[in-house]
C-alpha cells in the first residue's frame, strides 16, 4: 500500500504567541512494501508528520494519499484508514489500560467491529507476532510484565488491527540491550513475513542502517533529505550540523579520512571498515620498515 | 581514596500481596564508591539497577544490610535530608522531574527547601543554569524547551543543592543525539570538578566514559571492573544479555586479523589517533 504526500504544511497555534511552522511544504512517496527510516532532532517535526499519515492531525494545505484514498479531502471517514495505518506512539506501554493481556490487545480490533472467534484468533496471532507466548501470556496483567514484553503488547494492539503500514515512532526507546534486539527483529519479521509497509523513527543510526530502503531526514519541519541510507550518511557533516549522526562505523571512517584523505570515509559496515583500517596499518608499517 | 557510598549486604525487597512472595531486587550487594570517581552501572531492565539507585539516596531503604553516604545510614530518619542534599538523582523522563513553570524558578526549588537565604539562591540558580549552559533560558517556560533542554534544566535542579554526588539513572534514553551529547558532556564536566558520578545507562558507548563499570544481573553484581577489562571478556558480556559498543567489535576484528590495537583504545577519537598516528 503506497502513500503519496504532497505539499503539505502545518502550524501549531495559528495566530497565537507560540505560533509554530510544524511542517513545511513537505513532498514524499513510499511504495508499497518499503521499510523507511525517520531521523531528525527533537521538534523537527517527525511525530507531527507521522500523526498526519493516519489522520490524527490534517495539514492546513496539501494533500496525503493513502493506498489511492485522499485522506485530507472533507468529510473523509477516518476508520478505514486508521484501519489501514496503525501508528505505535513513543513509549505505547504507558496506554495500555486492560485487566489483562488478551482483552488490551482485543481492544482495538473490538472497535473496528470484529468479534466472536475471528476477534479471538486475530489476538492470537497478534500476540504471537511480536513473539510472544500467547497461551503464556494471555491473562497476566500487562501492568506486571517487563518493560520490553510490555512493549510488544502495546504494539501486538496496533498489529491486531491488521493495518497494511504500520509507523513506529522510536519503538526502541528506553529498553535494555536485549530487549532492543529482540523488538528489532519482530520488526523486520513483520516487514519480511507480513508485508507491512514501515516507517520507522530512531535516534540510532546504526539501526536505521541496518533496517531501512530509504531514510527521511527532518529538519525544522522541511524534509532535508531522501534517499539511501548510504547517501544519507555520506553527508556526515551536515548532519552533524543539525544535530545528529552517523553509524558509529561511518563516523570513525569520515574522521579517518579527515585526517588521511587516501583512507575512503564512505564505509558503512564493520568488516570493510576492519579491512580497511587493516591494509592502511600493515602499509605503514611495512614503509617505515622500508625507510 | 575515601569512599563516600558504602554498601554493605544490600538485599532489597518490594514488598507484594498477602498471597505473594516478596520480589527481591537487590540481592545481596557489597559496592564502595570512591570520592570524586565516575562509576557506570549496566544491565538488562529488571537486573536491579534503579532500585540500588534508589536504595543510595534513601528513596528505598534496605530490607536488610546498609547503606551509607558519607557515613550517614539511608535508614536514618533524622539525617535523611542532610543525606538527599549530599546526594541527587537525575532520573529518565525529564517531564516527570520538573515542578515549576518557570525554568529559574524550578532550579530554585531546591535550595529554598534547604532554607537558604533569598540573595544567595539567585547566585546559585545562576551558577547552576549556566553549568548546563541554560543560562538564557531562565524565564522560559520548560514545556516549551526539547527534551535535551529540559534534561539539562532537571540537572540544574540537582546543582544547586550543591551534592558531593549525583546518581544519573538513564538521563539520556529519551534524548535525540545532540541531547545525548550534550548530558553526556556535562556529566564529564561535572566529574571533572570533583562530584562523584554514578550513571545508570543502556548505551554501552556511555559505559565506556567511565572509568570502572558496574555489571549486574538477577540483582547481584556479577561484574566490576575497569572498562577495557570488562569488554575485553566478550564472552561474559553476551552472557549477561549486553551489547558491545561498535566500535569494541571493530577492535576485536582487527586483533583477530592480527592488528595489535593497544588496551586502552575503545572509542571512536582513541582510534582515530591511534590509526594515524
Amino acid at each position: 500500500m503506497s502513500i503519496e504526500v504532497k505539499n503539505i504544511n502545518h502550524i501549531y497555534a495559528e495566530g497565537l504567541p507560540f505560533e509554530t511552522v510544524a511542517l513545511n511544504d513537505i513532498s514524499f512517496n513510499i511504495d508499497d512494501g518499503k521499510f523507511v527510516g525517520i531521523i531528525g532532532h527533537t521538534g523537527s517535526g517527525k511525530s507531527t508528520l507521522l500523526q498526519h499519515l493516519n489522520g490524527l492531525l490534517k495539514p492546513k494545505s496539501g494533500s496525503i494519499t493513502v493506498d489511492g484514498v485522499d485522506i485530507t479531502a472533507p468529510g473523509k471517514k477516518m476508520t478505514e484508514i486508521r484501519k489501514k495505518v496503525g501508528l505505535v506512539f513513543q513509549y505505547p506501554e504507558y496506554q495500555l489500560f486492560e485487566e489483562t493481556v488478551e482483552k488490551d490487545v482485543a481492544f482495538g480490533p473490538k472497535n473496528l467491529g470484529m468479534q466472536g472467534e475471528e476477534l479471538e484468533a486475530t489476538v492470537k496471532e497478534a500476540i504471537e507476532l511480536v513473539g510472544l507466548d500467547f497461551e503464556e501470556i494471555k491473562e497476566r496483567s500487562p501492568f506486571d510484565l517487563s518493560g520490553g514484553q510490555k512493549r510488544r503488547v502495546a504494539i501486538a494492539g496496533v498489529i491486531a488491527m491488521k493495518p497494511k503500514i504500520l509507523i513506529l515512532d522510536e519503538p526502541t526507546a528506553g529498553l535494555d540491550p536485549k530487549a532492543h534486539r529482540e523488538l528489532l527483529s519482530t520488526i523486520k519479521k513483520l516487514h519480511k513475513n507480513e508485508k507491512l509497509t514501515i516507517l520507522f523513527v530512531s535516534h540510532n543510526m546504526d539501526d536505521i542502517m541496518e533496517m531501512a530502503d530509504s531514510v527521511m531526514v527532518l529538519e525544522n519541519g522541511t524534509l532535508v533529505m531522501n534517499d539511501s541510507p548510504e547517501r544519507v550518511f555520506s553527508r556526515w557533516e551536515e548532519l552533524e550540523k543539525i544535530g545528529l549522526n552517523v553509524p558509529q562505523i561511518t563516523e570513525l571512517m569520515k574522521k579517518l579520512e579527515k585526517k588521511d584523505s587516501s583512507i575512503e570515509g564512505n564505509v558503512f559496515d564493520m568488516e570493510k571498515a576492519a579491512s580497511i583500517i587493516k591494509n592502511y596499518i600493515n602499509s605503514k608499517e611495512s614503509k617505515a620498515q622500508n625507510d | 581514596m575515601k569512599s563516600i557510598i558504602s554498601v554493605e549486604n544490600l538485599i532489597f525487597e518490594y514488598p507484594q500481596g498477602e498471597e505473594c512472595e516478596a520480589i527481591r531486587a537487590v540481592d545481596g550487594v557489597n559496592l564502595e564508591i570512591e570520592e570524586g570517581s565516575f562509576v557506570a552501572i549496566v544491565g538488562q531492565n529488571g537486573s536491579g539497577k534503579s532500585s540500588l539507585a534508589k536504595n543510595l539516596n534513601g528513596l528505598l531503604v534496605p530490607t536488610s544490610g546498609s547503606v551509607k553516604v558519607k557515613g550517614i545510614d539511608t535508614k536514618d530518619d533524622e539525617t535523611i535530608w542532610e543525606l538527599r542534599q549530599n546526594i541527587g538523582m537525575v532520573f529518565q523522563n525529564p517531564d516527570n522531574q520538573i515542578v515549576s513553570s518557570i525554568v529559574e524558578d524550578d532550579v530554585a526549588f531546591g535550595p529554598e527547601n534547604l532554607g537558604i537565604n533569598p540573595l544567595e539562591i539567585r547566585d546559585i540558580v545562576d551558577e547552576a543554569l549556566d553549568s548546563v549552559w541554560m543560562g538564557d533560558y531562565k524565564k522560559k517556560a520548560p514545556h516549551l524547551l526539547s527534551g535535551g533542554q529540559k534534561q539539562r534544566i532537571a540537572i540544574a535542579g540537582v546543582i544547586a543543592m550543591k551534592p558531593s554526588c549525583i546518581v544519573f539513572d538513564e538521563p539520556t534514553a529519551m534524548l535525540d543525539p545532540q541531547g545525548r551529547r550534550d548530558v553526556m558532556k556535562i556529566i564529564k564536566e561535572l566529574n571533572v570538578e570533583g562530584i562523584t558520578i554514578v550513571l545508570i545507562t543502556h548505551f554501552m558507548e556511555e559505559a565506556l566514559q567511565a572509568e570502572r563499570i558496574i555489571v549486574m544481573e538477577d540483582g547481584k553484581i556479577v561484574m566490576d571492573d575497569s572498562p577495557y577489562k570488562i569488554f575485553d571478556n566478550i564472552e561474559k558480556v553476551r552472557a549477561v544479555g549486553l551489547e558491545l559498543p561498535v566500535i569494541i567489535k571493530l577492535i576485536s576484528e582487527l586483533r583477530k586479523n592480527g592488528i595489535d590495537v593497544p588496551k586502552n583504545i575503545f572509542d571512536i577519537e582513541g582510534m582515530v589517533n591511534y590509526i594515524c598516528q
